[in-house]
């Protein structure tokens, strides 16, 4: 996909369609959407609720098949490989950091990021080491040994954000990774995602609400009602 | 890195677990009670009979190792029995149900059954002074709670308790054999046992008993023969006893399992949703699932091995005689791995139900 000094997409999506069947009742989520990402870009989706962002955010994050169109995610066509291999891809190219921070409750810091480097066939000894920088990006050295209860929900993020970032994933996925963090809580892990960005060039996508947010990225892409509206 | 997810499943839900454990252990208790109640009754069969010091017994026709004896045989027979070669004590017994479950009264010739056993071993009062009187053995009076002048109810009829003896001789009420005839009805003797002068004349005595003809219906043992044959397996029915309770328990286990499992499912939804973003095959997801089933079936053996000594104490407590509990420890590994094999197969469905789990319902799992 590289072509001489244009940036490789490490995101394709052309025509990219979804249709949702609850019984009788089909909804559209997604009608027809195009975008490239190249690699590297920290991109803001930014769209009311039921725009169809979430179900962009799963298909491209492979949680779940598209009804038709490409959708290409790090040269892998997400929409015409199996189940399985779609778990690959989670394991190996995207990570995901939500809105509820998704650590799991009963493990530490430690194990959270543990467990993903296990899942991604990592090895789990060194990954101190190894992460340390973005240890010491996010300050959370001093918390790996809590549990996600003993932790703040900025905390908490960081940790999700380690854990994400732990498998080096080719593209870092991000559902309103402040939606429930206070504005102090929030502006600092924006400005994590910014500087994970320029200093380690990790691809971002963040979806949000917020405009303000939305501004950290270094584009913002419109979403309504399942397509791109600008 | 799996072992430590199943542990700290296992961990993180104390009271979940901790029930799982018991009603796993409670399954896993009832196999090793039952199974100890069967190799105890065993046990206890063989030691009273080794105790009766006979060394050749003759049973009535018709019956054979592993079923009831029927009081048929004459007693002329003990007179004729008492003349051959080699016979030093000759005597005769009676059995018959007391009314309790697996308690029987033997109807002794009291003179005759202590030349042959050594003596019975007074703990507390004597023998046989008049009509009605009964012997208990230690264990029984216990069960009882019964002293020298205690009155039993036997076969109907009340019975005075005029000594208490030692266990581990035929059986655990004595009374007279006349007695036992008068209140039964009945004339015949349930066995003769035989005592031999030395032991290496015990083969030629049972042999020579065998080629009698008017013998010839009569199963005739060596002691030391009916002690072999003195196993589970040659009791009819116990087997298929077994057999049943192993299936109750596999069952039990099954669904208890099944059941923790499918909440733990439940419960943890989102977090299978979280594994399954983070990219976990359903392979892993299942092998969590039945990771933890095996910590359960590991636990729930141990807690069951537990209980079943204290079902064992119980037991010994309240029904010394009736009911003697062997510990088997050979039966450990063999409950845990009915334990394991039914946690497994019980966390199937559930594991099958975590792994279909859409990640993305998964996720919004609140």
């Amino acid at each position: 996909m590289s072509n001489g000094n244009v940036p490789e997409n490490i995101i394709h999506l052309r025509d990219l369609r979804k249709v949702y069947k609850s019984g009788k009742v089909s909804v559209e989520a997604l009608r027809g959407v195009n975008l490239d990402v190249p690699k590297g870009e920290f991109l803001s989706l930014v769209g009311p609720s039921g725009s169809g962002k979430s179900t962009l955010f799963h298909i491209v994050g492979g949680l779940t098949p598209p009804t038709s169109g490409e959708v290409i995610v790090g040269g892998i066509d997400v929409g015409k490989v199996s189940d399985a291999k779609r778990t690959e891809l989670r394991r190996t190219s995207v990570a995901f950091v939500f809105q509820k921070f998704n650590l799991l409750p009963n493990l530490t810091a430690r194990d959270n990021i543990r467990t993903a480097l296990y899942i991604a066939g990592r090895p789990l000894d060194k990954f101190e080491d190894e992460l340390r920088n973005v240890l010491e990006l996010l300050g959370i050295e001093g918390r790996l040994d809590h549990r996600p209860s003993e932790m703040s929900g900025g905390e908490q993020q960081r940790v999700a954000i380690a854990r994400a970032l732990a498998t080096g994933p080719a593209i870092l996925l991000a559902d309103e990774p402040t939606g429930n963090l206070d504005t102090a809580n929030s502006q600092a892990v924006l400005n994590l995602l910014r500087d994970l960005n320029e200093r380690l060039g990790q691809t971002i996508l963040m979806i949000t609400h917020n405009d303000e947010a939305a501004a950290y990225g270094h584009r913002i892409v419109h979403m309504r009602d399942g397509q791109i509206a600008g | 890195m799996i072992l430590r997810l199943v542990w700290e499943n296992v961990r993180f839900r104390p009271m979940r677990t901790l029930l799982s454990l018991m009603l796993i252990g409670m399954s896993v208790n009832i196999i090793l009670t039952l199974v100890g109640i069967t190799q105890g009754f065993v046990a206890d069969m063989r030691r009273r009979s080794a105790g009766t010091g006979a060394d050749v017994m003759v049973r009535p026709t018709g019956s054979s190792f592993g079923t009831g004896t029927n009081n048929t045989i004459p007693p002329t027979y003990v007179g004729y029995f008492g003349k051959q070669p080699h016979v030093v004590v000759s005597t005769g017994i009676m059995q018959v149900a007391a009314g309790r479950v697996f308690d029987m009264i033997s109807g002794i010739d009291q003179a005759a059954f202590e030349r042959m056993s050594g003596g019975l071993d007074f703990q507390e009062g004597h023998g046989f002074v008049k009509p009605r009187d009964a012997i208990v053995d230690t264990d029984y009076a216990a069960q009882l709670h019964l002293h020298v002048g205690s009155q039993l109810k036997l076969q109907n009829q009340m019975w005075t308790v005029c000594g208490i003896v030692g266990t581990g001789k035929l059986g655990h009420i004595f009374v007279r054999l006349e007695d036992l005839r008068d209140v039964t009805g009945a004339t015949g003797l349930g066995q003769i046992y035989l005592k031999v002068d030395r032991p290496e004349n015990v083969d030629s005595v049972v042999a020579a008993l065998k080629a009698t003809p008017q013998l010839a219906d009569y199963p005739i043992f060596s002691m030391k023969e009916w002690l072999d044959l003195t196993s589970v397996d040659n009791i009819s029915g116990v087997s298929i006893f077994l057999d049943v309770i192993i299936g109750f328990g596999v069952c039990t286990c099954i669904l208890v399992v099944l059941m923790s499992m499918y909440l733990a499912v439940l419960q943890r939804t989102r977090e299978i949703g979280i594994l399954k973003s983070l990219g976990a095959t359903k392979r892993l997801v299942m092998t969590l699932v039945l990771g933890e089933s095996i910590v359960a079936g590991i636990g729930g053996t141990i807690a069951g091995i537990l209980l079943s000594f204290l079902a064992r104490q119980v037991l010994k407590t309240f029904v010394p005689a009736s009911l003697p509990v062997a510990i088997v420890i050979g039966w450990w590994p063999k409950a845990g791995a009915i334990a394991i094999a039914s946690a497994l197969v019980g966390a199937l469905y559930p594991g099958w139900k975590a792994v279909r789990q859409d990640p993305i319902e998964a996720l919004a799992h609140e």
